[in-house]
């Protein structure tokens, strides 16, 4: 996957379907993968914690797009899309969903727990907010080496709210890291409106406080996402600054997979109202207007995805689990 | 030679390791321009800028993450908690993130950091500011846990520790700050593990740590008075605890007393006293029994202190009933 | 409140009793004083008297029963009243639990928390106490290292007494002992070389001996021997002794000649060189003469150490230093302490026979009488003689009477015959 594509305005109009239809393939994908894992939690082959991200692809899709290999990302647990749009395989994420050796962190994270040391995935994190000074952690070491990288950060709303987040923030600005904040709105930390969580209902009038310029994004747009993006990597790449995006997004899905999609907290009606503007619908649609993209072209793109989450699907089911042995590897450096 | 403080010894570790390796650096608070709370790193600023020497705003949990996420992308940092006291804000990035990182992500990232900063019961400071934790992380699986009891092993374990891939807790004895020793003089490093036996004897074993091996060492001094001839363990690390040296010595001497700061309920003292029965259970001719600080938060008033503390009466009297005398 | 009546302890030596006749029924109205039951004891048929009044609530026991001294065997209080279920003690009331708890000890304690199972009420630093190892249940108590030596040795640990807390066996207890040697009940040797001994276990026999003699008289079931020794000899040897040695050093006395074929003799009856250790007896083989000395309001026993090995000069000389010394109050402790036998001489007041107390552990204590010139009939004729009685109080549960006259028999011959003390 073309991670490190840069945005070019003078691109041609052949190069700009190109990159539409990279983000569309990314974002059916993620789609159509968590549609399976879901399948694969109803059956029982993935346990625990499931969080899934649909609804909420182009956050993902439209910010890795504008980063480079060298580039950090940390998150939280609900981190799929993002592991997938920094170009782990289906089958490694899929593999570790099952909990197989085959997974990208072996089978001991699990769901909340993606790591890729070699895309420098720093890793889905489980406790809200706790991965927010990691991330700014690895920005810290960007400066220290005097590199040009950036440091990325996913969160939730609800994230928004802990003191790890405020302490972060303060000391990113304090000390220009390079970091990019994206706190992923989606309205609902758990059935816990916004709106009943913060006192600042414009989450990014936070930024405000720490003195770190801050946008709030259209997260169904990807090109919308992509362009903030933009700003924000070429505000801590060149100039070593942190930027906060608040990203309106919406999940279709409930919480983890233990809650309903509506009902307690929401209606039906308001889900489907962000239907309405479901972000793959939304780049379709114009890929279409602009004949980038037609029946047949739309077709194929399914077909190929659905063969890539079927091929994870069977290669995950058919992994070995890890070796007993695996129990005790890894927990102290000398273990290996 | 050179005899040193505790502190300085400390500071010689600090230096020396950051003279050694670019990629070790000083975070907390007031390590910079004031020189360090307790003055363990004076003069780095000077010497090393404040690149490598981090004035950090108060914000613990903030802080250790921040060293958590440079530790996971190839940087070493020291971590320094003005007192352990306060690392509770902090106990989530060292539990959940430095702790499991290398595990949860299936062995990819390590995270080779320090956490240090005082520790222990002080004087007056009540309960808030002078307690022991070391039982705390010592239960965690990822984290070692390091106690020096004096400047020697002071130096050569920060050393060890700043050098070891794992997340280590580096607990420092508040009280020992000024405590004075002989430090070598050619560079060294005291390996991680190994306990040390500070004094040697026939008839009991005390196994103790950090501030209480002077308890002990004491005790020993009045033990000899009476003709009886205690040991002496230090232990240095607590976590991986040095069974090996611990079982020797029991094995020897039929008897143990524990001693330690922290509270009684599932103290190190009673992994040490596990470790006894299932090692050397043949070997005991009296139950293991332990000294350790009141079962209370510590109280102000300096009489109610005193008397919450272990000190070498209690260890005594303790290794009379394990002598039957 | 309801009291509860028990079987008390109706002739000194009274370990159980019978209960022969209730003289109050259930129901009854009870008066402090009354007769509750007649009681036959091990000496009498006695009456057990009400301590309160009240009702008579229950007979616990019925008539004929045989119960032991200080378990109930019946309730008073006041009509209907409720005798709390579980009201019965067991048969040996138990010392009550420390109300300090277990677990997490007290602050002022300084938190030495003990393993749980360590009882919370020996809170003053054990003594070696010399209770049964074996608990109700027959469970031998012993640390897990004499355990392990036990097994490595061979040996029973039924037959060895614990020193430790609830008479545990710790390793101490076992040291010294060899394979099979305490249920062959063989002896233990002490370690260090001067205060050599020999431990050894009591037999049954040796208990029941014991016991029923101590029964019969006292704490130490004492028996006494008597015996009178021709002092000719005696004499005549003194007065060579101290004409040859003239002005030098000071004079041998009789005393001193007794003291030191009491030591001869000793050596030659080791069995009367002993100290009953209420669990073993411990054979001495060295001697150590506890010697009788009056001083202003009392006696004090300084001991000639190691006596079997010394000269009568020494013997004499040493004497002479520790019974000044003893009345002028300047002896040490460690002077008048640790005799294994005893002598008492009352010679001097014109006493002609005595019997001694014993000084525990000791087994024995010799009583010497004055010597008198008496008739007597030696090669079937009358002579005078100096003649003196010399009375050995024995402790019968280390001496018996044939060992104990055979120690005098050979004391006899060696101040009859004074040259065998130098042999």
């Amino acid at each position: 996957m073309a991670t490190t594509t840069k945005p070019d305005r003078k691109a041609s109009t052949a190069d700009a379907a190109a990159l539409h239809r990279q983000y569309l393939r990314q974002m059916l994908l993620i789609r159509r993968f968590e549609e399976k894992a879901g399948e694969a939690y109803s059956l029982g082959k993935i346990g625990g914690f499931c969080h899934l991200y649909i609804g909420q692809e182009a956050v993902a899709v439209g910010s890795i797009a504008a980063l480079r290999a060298d580039d950090y990302i940390t998150s939280a647990y609900r981190e799929h899309g993002q592991a997938l749009a920094r170009g782990m395989t289906s089958r490694a994420v899929m593999a570790e969903l099952f909990g197989k050796a085959a997974g990208c962190s072996h089978g001991k994270g699990g769901s909340m727990h993606l790591f890729d040391a070699k895309l420098g995935f720093l890793g889905g994190h489980g406790i809200v907010g706790s991965h927010i000074p990691i991330a700014a952690g690895a920005a810290f070491a960007i400066k220290y080496r005097g590199g040009d990288g950036v440091s990325v950060c996913y969160f939730g709303e609800a994230a928004a709210n802990i003191g790890a987040f405020h302490e972060t923030l303060n000391m990113a600005s304090l000390w220009e890291l390079p970091a990019i904040f994206i706190c992923e709105n989606n309205g609902y930390g758990m059935g816990t409106a916004v709106s009943r969580a913060s006192a600042v209902k414009d989450l990014s009038e936070r930024g405000t406080a720490y003195d770190m310029p801050a946008e709030a994004v259209d997260g169904q747009d990807v090109l919308a996402m992509r362009e903030a993006m933009d700003r924000a990597v070429e505000r801590a790449r060149k100039h070593s600054k942190p930027t906060l995006l608040e990203v309106r997004t919406y999940r279709y899905v409930g919480h983890s997979m233990s809650d309903a999609a509506h009902g307690t907290y929401r209606t039906k009606d308001e889900v489907e109202e962000f239907r309405r503007r479901d972000p793959i619908k939304l780049l379709a649609e114009r890929m279409r207007a602009a004949g980038q993209l037609d029946d047949a072209g739309w077709e194929a793109l399914e077909a190929e995805v659905k063969a890539e989450v079927e091929d994870a699907y069977q290669f995950a089911e058919e992994a070995p689990d890890p070796d007993p042995a695996e129990l005790f590897a890894h927990v102290y450096a000398e273990d290996r | 030679m050179a005899v040193l403080t505790y502190r300085d010894a400390l500071n010689q570790a600090l230096r020396e390791e950051m003279k050694r390796d670019d990629r070790v650096f000083l975070m907390g608070e007031e390590v910079a321009e004031y020189d360090g709370a307790y003055k363990v790193s004076r003069g780095l600023l000077k010497e090393f800028g404040p690149k490598r020497v981090v004035d950090t705003p108060i914000a613990e949990l903030g802080f250790a993450g921040i060293g958590v996420g440079a530790a996971m992308v190839g940087l070493r940092p020291v971590i320094e908690m003005m007192t352990w006291n306060f690392a509770l804000l902090a106990i989530d990035q060292i539990v959940n993130a430095a702790a499991k990182m290398r595990y949860m992500s299936g062995g990819q990232f390590s995270v080779p950091m320090v956490f240090r900063g005082p520790g222990g019961a002080a004087l007056q400071l009540a309960a808030q500011h002078s307690q022991s934790f070391e039982g705390w992380y010592a239960h965690i699986p990822g984290l070692k846990v390091v106690m020096p009891a004096t400047p020697a092993d002071a130096k050569g374990l920060l050393k060890a520790a700043i050098r070891d891939d794992n997340p280590v807790v580096f607990i420092e004895g508040e009280m020992l700050y000024n405590m004075k020793g002989e430090v070598p003089d050619e560079e060294y490093v005291t390996p991680i593990g190994k306990a040390d036996i500070k004094r040697a004897g026939r008839d009991v074993t005390l196994v103790s740590h950090s501030k209480t091996v002077g308890v002990a060492l004491k005790a020993a001094e009045q033990l000899a008075t009476e003709g009886i001839d205690a040991e002496v363990i230090d232990l240095r690390t607590i976590r991986p605890l040095d069974t090996e040296t611990i079982l020797a010595s029991v094995t020897r001497t039929n008897r143990c007393v524990v001693v330690e700061e922290g509270w009684p309920f599932a103290g190190i003292g009673a992994e040490v006293v596990d470790t006894i029965q299932r090692g050397a259970f043949d070997a005991l001719d009296a139950p293991v029994l332990r000294v350790t600080g009141a079962d209370v938060p510590m109280p102000y008033n300096k009489h109610l202190e005193k008397a919450a503390k272990a000190d070498p009466a209690k260890v005594v009297l303790a290794v009379k009933r394990v002598l039957y005398i | 409140m309801a009291t509860k009546v028990v079987m008390e302890a109706l002739s000194p030596t009274m370990e159980e009793g019978r209960l022969v006749e209730w003289k109050k029924q259930v129901g009854d109205t009870i008066n402090a004083g009354d007769v509750l039951a007649e009681v036959e004891t091990d000496k009498a048929v006695m009456e057990l008297v009400a301590r309160s009044a009240g009702t008579l609530l229950k007979q616990l026991v019925p008539a004929g029963s045989t119960v032991a001294v200080s378990s109930p065997v019946g309730w008073i209080g006041q009509p209907g009243e409720e005798i709390a279920s579980g009201a019965l003690p067991p048969r040996n009331d138990t010392k009550p639990e420390s109300s300090r708890g277990g677990g997490a000890a007290a602050a002022t304690s300084g938190e030495i928390a003990s393993a749980p199972a360590a009882p919370r009420n020996d809170s003053t630093p054990s003594v070696p106490r010399n209770d049964s190892p074996t608990a109700p249940e027959g469970r031998v108590k012993a640390s897990p290292l004499a355990r392990k030596i036990a097994a490595d040795k061979g040996v029973d640990l039924g037959a060895v007494s614990g020193s430790g807390p609830e008479g545990r066996i710790i390793k101490r207890d076992l040291e010294g002992v060899s394979s099979g040697s305490l249920r062959a009940a063989a002896g233990r040797a002490a370690t260090s070389g001067d205060t050599a001994f020999t431990d050894t276990p009591l037999t049954q026999i040796r208990k029941t001996i014991a016991k029923r003699l101590a029964q019969s008289i006292g704490p130490i079931p004492t028996f006494y021997l008597t015996s009178e020794v021709d002092m000719e000899r005696v004499a005549e040897a003194r007065e060579a002794l101290n004409a040859a040695a003239g002005d030098k050093g000071g004079k041998i006395s009789f005393n001193d000649i007794v003291l030191k074929a009491v030591a001869t003799a000793l050596t030659q009856h080791p069995a009367c060189n002993a100290w009953w250790q209420d669990d073993h007896i411990r054979y001495w083989s060295t001697v150590h003469i506890g010697m009788a000395v009056a001083v202003d309001d009392g006696l004090i026993t300084p001991v000639i150490r190691n006596a079997e090995s010394k000269s009568l000069r020494e013997i004499s000389a040493e004497t002479r230093d520790l019974a000044g010394r003893a009345r002028e109050r300047k002896l040490k402790p460690d002077e008048y302490t640790g005799s294994t036998f005893s002598v008492s001489n009352l010679g001097m007041f014109d006493i002609e026979h005595f019997t001694a107390i014993i000084n525990p552990p000791e087994a024995g204590i010799l009583a010497i009488g004055s010597i008198a010139k008496v008739p007597v009939v030696v090669n079937d004729s009358m002579s005078i003689r100096r003649r003196m009685r010399i009375t050995m109080s024995c402790d019968h549960r280390v001496i018996d009477g044939a060992t104990g006259a055979q120690f005098l028999k050979t004391l006899k011959l060696l101040l009859e015959n004074p040259l065998a003390m130098v042999w």
